[in-house]
């Protein structure tokens, strides 16, 4: 009884102590803030008082605590959902610049922190955070540890992330890309980062396996070198305790490469070696088939996690940094080729002996395209790394393309098997509502990636070409808005693209509802049988007229 | 080969281990490649003419960031050719010393504009932000008329470059006492602004917007922008030689 009292009290104090810092803030958009993280205050009290008559819930420890998870996979569809959204939205602006709609909160320079923050932290950070804890009690025979701390990184998290969309669409931001929340949402971040590193290390300290599965060393890694970026990267001076402002605690070149490495390494850490752990454990899970080669994957890990901190200075090609700096960056970036494919050969090699699953099991398909995306994309960027051909590519939409085959084709396709393998598991259903569903996600989105990344390939060169091309008279050939012009069909191209990818996405959101409700659709399946005993008979004479 | 895996065992057995090695391994590029670049003089040559921004211009640069222009606009002009004749001399690192944050951009959705400073005169730029495509008929950006009608607040700017001499920018106690002074000083035209001028060398005094009975978040970007890349006087910088 006393305890459910202090807690109703602590909540209540935070909601008043909320409403104070929002009555006396510097800015509308802090006070709007406060008015949130008071919201949620209230929410967790009403929620308190609740449980308060209710006895005290007993976890079922024959089973793994999967409830956060079950919640992980609905949030990771819905920020999807809303991520492609901004996107295509975006898309269309470059498009159409009419659809800014001559409002603050709706132009481009506001929406596109919100479709990089949407797909990048919210729905990838979903898909990891929820796919990071089925996989760590599977694979330690552990139920999580902490239990409520769990769920506090889950609903933390969502707060973050409200905290930052409303943020940009506010104008509240550091300006400083993927990592342009506010000072005090970083600590918030923060709080919340370092109670996921809690659990997830109290779950493998609590394993009943003497060994820690290879999926879990790339998890480990990504949420300490996460961790480490974004206390860095964040270090900044706030104007007033009670206003949204900062300034970057670095300036010039310093603050332009630790942004870099931070910003490369959101790529290779929270892009890369997290969804490396989901590899490490669902494509074999899903093929039957052990991994590859272990040596591959002891090799695999260490020189990609060392060799990838370096790569930060490619951003940098060519500007102010020193040029010893950008020349490391290139070099380390060239040779990270090789650990990239290396785990892309493990997981491929995995499907040894199961390669006839590509035609039958739509959700294999879809991991071999995210490994071969995987591929194509850790080739593609070294490639770019390369001075002479930065050169041409930096500031173009090649890069735009350069990522998109990244997030579309790897990231976007493995989270999607992800999800198709443990919703059925999750709700305890036999299997998936409908496996020709999934198949229709698969080709939607393989065409739709394939539009986008193609027209922003060949926008990218057209574009590095015509800002470099002279005449024969000695003088530059295009204008600047000529080359602006030269891009709307391309843009136009990315919209139905995206469009595709969008439309894959709504197929899944209704394929992993149904799975949910508890639906099975009665379909042929995928894979034509072998044997039909209707057609297992002798032709029967036709009697001669 | 096989001793390595057995000892790689120990690694597996045991987290702490594990999260340790990874942490080493994670810190070393960082360390060896960013930490240097605060100790090495040569990083950031010193040029003369670089200056703190004046409370006007930040306020501008400060507008320029909450409304996300580094998402399309660069700010670093690289040493070619084609991008020296297109927009001017390439960037130089001091040109950012006091920039937190840098903003060099990563994407040229619209042209660079490290140099961009004096190119258009004032009335160019009120047209173009109220309508880009009034002056630029195939330009894509978004308009942003609603600055022309957005009144400055002056009291807060004070604590702005508090917060920005925390940080290592040289501001005097003089220009943060005069800061809310000198942010409404810097848009009057008729304004005595020979202290303010010495202070900050080549600052540009005048009403920016158009609209001379008002301090708008207008002229505040529009200040900013016709600051961008001038301070440091290329055509001198041509015959002077580096003593050794």
């Amino acid at each position: 009884m006393h305890a459910i009292f202090y807690k109703s009290a602590g909540w209540f104090l935070a909601v008043l102590l909320m409403l104070t810092a929002a009555g006396v803030a510097a800015d509308s958009g802090f006070a709007v803030h406060m008015l949130i993280l008071a919201t949620a205050a209230a929410i967790m009290l009403v929620v308190t008082l609740r449980r308060s008559d209710q006895p005290p819930v007993v976890a079922d420890l024959s089973h793994y605590d999967d409830e956060v998870i079950r919640w992980g996979v609905i949030a990771t569809v819905f920020w999807g959902v809303v991520g492609l959204l901004a996107g295509v939205a975006i898309a269309s602006q470059l498009a159409w610049p009419l659809l800014n709609l001559h409002s603050e909160f709706t132009s481009f320079g506001r929406l596109r922190p919100l479709h990089t923050s949407a797909v990048i932290f919210a729905f990838g950070g979903n898909a990891l955070i929820a796919t990071s804890f089925y996989i760590v009690q599977r694979t330690c025979r552990a139920r999580l540890a902490f239990p409520t701390l769990a769920r506090f990184v889950f609903w933390g998290y969502q707060l973050f992330i409200v905290l930052a969309a409303t943020g940009y669409i506010m104008g509240v931001t550091e300006a400083r890309e993927y990592a342009e929340p506010e000072w005090y949402v970083d600590i918030w971040l923060t709080i919340v980062w370092v109670s996921y590193l809690a659990v997830y290390v109290g779950t493998i300290l609590r394993r009943s396996e003497p060994h820690i599965y290879v999926a879990n060393w790339f998890y480990l890694a990504f949420i300490i070198t996460v961790a480490m970026l974004h206390l860095v990267n964040n270090l900044s001076m706030p104007v007033s305790l009670v206003g949204s402002k900062s300034y970057s605690a670095f300036a010039g070149v310093q603050d332009a490469l630790v942004q870099w490495w931070y910003g490369h390494n959101a790529v290779g850490f929270f892009l890369t070696a997290g969804f490396l752990g989901m590899m490490y454990y669902f494509v074999p899970k899903q093929a039957e088939r052990p991994v590859y080669s272990y040596r591959l994957s002891i090799l695999h890990f260490w020189s990609l996690i060392f060799l990838y901190i370096w790569a930060g200075p490619h951003h940098l090609h060519y500007t102010a940094l020193p040029d010893w700096a950008q020349t490391l960056g290139m070099v380390f970036s060239i040779m990270l080729w090789m650990p990239s494919w290396g785990g892309m050969i493990n997981g491929l090699m995995t499907l040894n002996g199961a390669w006839d699953k590509i035609r039958t099991d739509p959700i294999i398909r879809m991991m071999v395209l995210a490994l071969a995306f995987y591929g194509m994309s850790t080739f593609e960027g070294p490639m770019m790394s390369i001075k002479s051909v930065n050169s041409l590519s930096h500031y173009t939409n090649w890069t735009i393309g350069h990522v998109h085959s990244g997030a579309l084709g790897w990231n976007g396709m493995i989270t999607f098997s992800a999800l198709y393998f443990m919703t059925p598991r999750l709700w305890n259903r036999t299997r998936l509502y409908s496996l020709r569903l999934v198949n229709w996600h698969f080709w939607l989105a393989t065409l739709g990636i394939v539009l986008y990344t193609a027209s922003m390939w060949v926008a990218g060169i057209t574009q590095g070409l015509m800002w470099r091309e002279y005449g024969k008279d000695g003088y530059l050939v295009y204008a600047f808005v000529e080359v602006v012009a030269a891009m709307h069909p391309y843009y136009i191209m990315r919209v139905a693209g995206g469009l595709m990818y969008l439309s894959g996405s709504l197929v899944m959101v209704w394929n992993i509802g149904m799975t949910i409700a508890g639906k099975l659709r009665a379909e042929a399946p995928m894979s034509s049988p072998a044997h039909d005993p209707a057609r297992d008979r002798p032709l029967t004479p036709v009697a001669a007229a | 080969m096989s001793n390595i895996l057995n000892r790689h065992k120990a690694i597996e057995r045991n987290v702490t281990l594990l999260a340790v090695l990874s942490l080493v391994a994670v810190a070393i590029g960082g360390i060896v490649e960013i930490a240097p670049l605060f100790w090495i003089d040569s990083t950031v040559t010193k040029v003369e003419g670089v200056r703190p921004y004046t409370p006007l211009e930040l306020v501008g640069r400060n507008i320029y960031m909450r409304e996300g222009c580094y998402n399309c606009h660069s700010q670093m002009v690289r040493p070619f050719r084609d991008e020296t004749e297109r927009y001017g001399h390439y960037s130089l690192a001091a040109e950012s010393m006091y920039d937190h944050p840098f903003q060099w951009g990563s994407e040229r959705t619209g042209p660079d504009l490290a140099r961009v400073g004096g190119r258009y005169s004032d009335g160019w730029h009120v047209q173009h932000m109220t309508n880009p495509r009034a002056v630029v008929p195939e330009s894509i950006m978004p308009p942003y008329a609603f600055l022309a009608e957005r009144d400055l607040k002056t009291d807060a700017i004070a604590g702005h470059l508090v917060a920005l001499r925390r940080v290592g920018v040289p501001y005097s106690d003089i220009d943060i006492a005069k800061a809310s002074a000198d942010l409404a000083l810097q848009g009057d035209a008729e304004a005595d602004s020979s202290d303010f001028v010495a202070r900050y060398p080549k600052a540009q005094v005048r009403d920016f917007d158009g609209d001379p009975k008002r301090l708008t978040e207008l002229d505040a970007i529009i200040a900013y922008l016709q600051s961008i890349g001038t301070a440091v006087d290329f055509t001198a910088a041509a015959a002077k030689e580096q003593p050794r």
